[in-house]
């Protein structure tokens, strides 16, 4: 038996009224960033000791390029979803906690973009 | 209510200072210590990628700084957080389709969320340094 109603449930919503989007988004690039952590931490420990040439050779080439990308802008989500939780969960003041998730959004934004213009950079122009 | 104070100065649970540490809540709490880490560390896979755009002088200091015994030492713990948060990542996932919530079970995979984090690790430093013809 459930308590919710029938426009509750097809609404699905619940009391924080954004639903599951959250919580789903978490989950969708954790499965996403299992395949792409693996794959780049084996590249990168292959990559051990090379030089500037032998970094961009590798950067360059278009499957690792895109792979690194979907990797950044994988790695940015999930760990600005996963830091609003912390924050919510541990920084009480209203004002402080708001401020604190603005920061981390922004920055996670910021960084991702960082990293994917150097990839394309090195990609495009060498 | 019968001996409660003032609203607002009510006695809060959980009081997390009287429960013994058990695996599973150990390893919960590093989950998330593992995953703050690991988006500190970020900025450091942000620096190099920048750094081998910006190349010359930039991308031998990075070089020299993440090669440094610091920055391996860095290095060493943020790859144990990355296999870490991935292997428990996976473990929460199985929780998510409902699987593997008896005790007992609880309890194993927690113990080999760990031994594979710290074999990932291992495998992953031995490899690298003998890619490096360092043995």
């Amino acid at each position: 038996m459930s308590l919710r109603t029938d426009l509750g449930k097809v609404r699905g919503l619940g009391s924080a009224k954004e639903g599951v989007a959250h919580w789903w988004a978490q989950r969708l690039t954790a499965i996403a960033l299992v395949p792409l952590v693996l794959w780049f931490v084996s590249q990168v420990v292959g990559l051990a000791g090379a030089d500037l040439a032998a970094v961009r050779a590798w950067i360059a080439s278009p499957v690792v390029a895109v792979l690194l990308v979907l990797l950044l802008g994988t790695t940015f989500h999930h760990a600005q979803l996963g830091l609003q939780v912390v924050i919510e969960d541990y920084v009480h003041g209203e004002a402080c906690k708001v401020a604190s998730i603005i920061i981390v959004k922004f920055l996670s934004v910021a960084l991702a973009a960082a990293g994917i213009f150097s990839v394309l950079k090195i990609a495009f122009a060498g | 209510m019968a001996t409660g104070g003032q609203p607002g100065n009510r006695p809060l649970s959980p009081h997390l200072q009287v429960y013994k540490p058990q695996i599973t809540s150990v390893l919960s709490i590093f989950h998330r210590m593992t995953g703050v880490a690991l988006a500190v560390g970020t900025l450091v896979l942000v620096w190099w990628l920048a750094a081998a755009a910006a190349g010359g002088e930039t991308f031998a200091n990075a070089q020299s700084v993440i090669g440094a015994w610091y920055g391996r030492l860095l290095l060493f713990g943020w790859s144990f957080a990355l296999f870490y948060h991935l292997c428990n990542g996976i473990r929460h996932l199985c929780w998510d389709m409902g699987r593997g919530y008896e005790l007992e079970t609880v309890a194993k995979s927690g113990w080999a969320v760990v031994v594979c984090a710290v074999g990932l690790t291992l495998v992953a430093w031995v490899w690298g340094y003998s890619a490096m013809g360092a043995f």
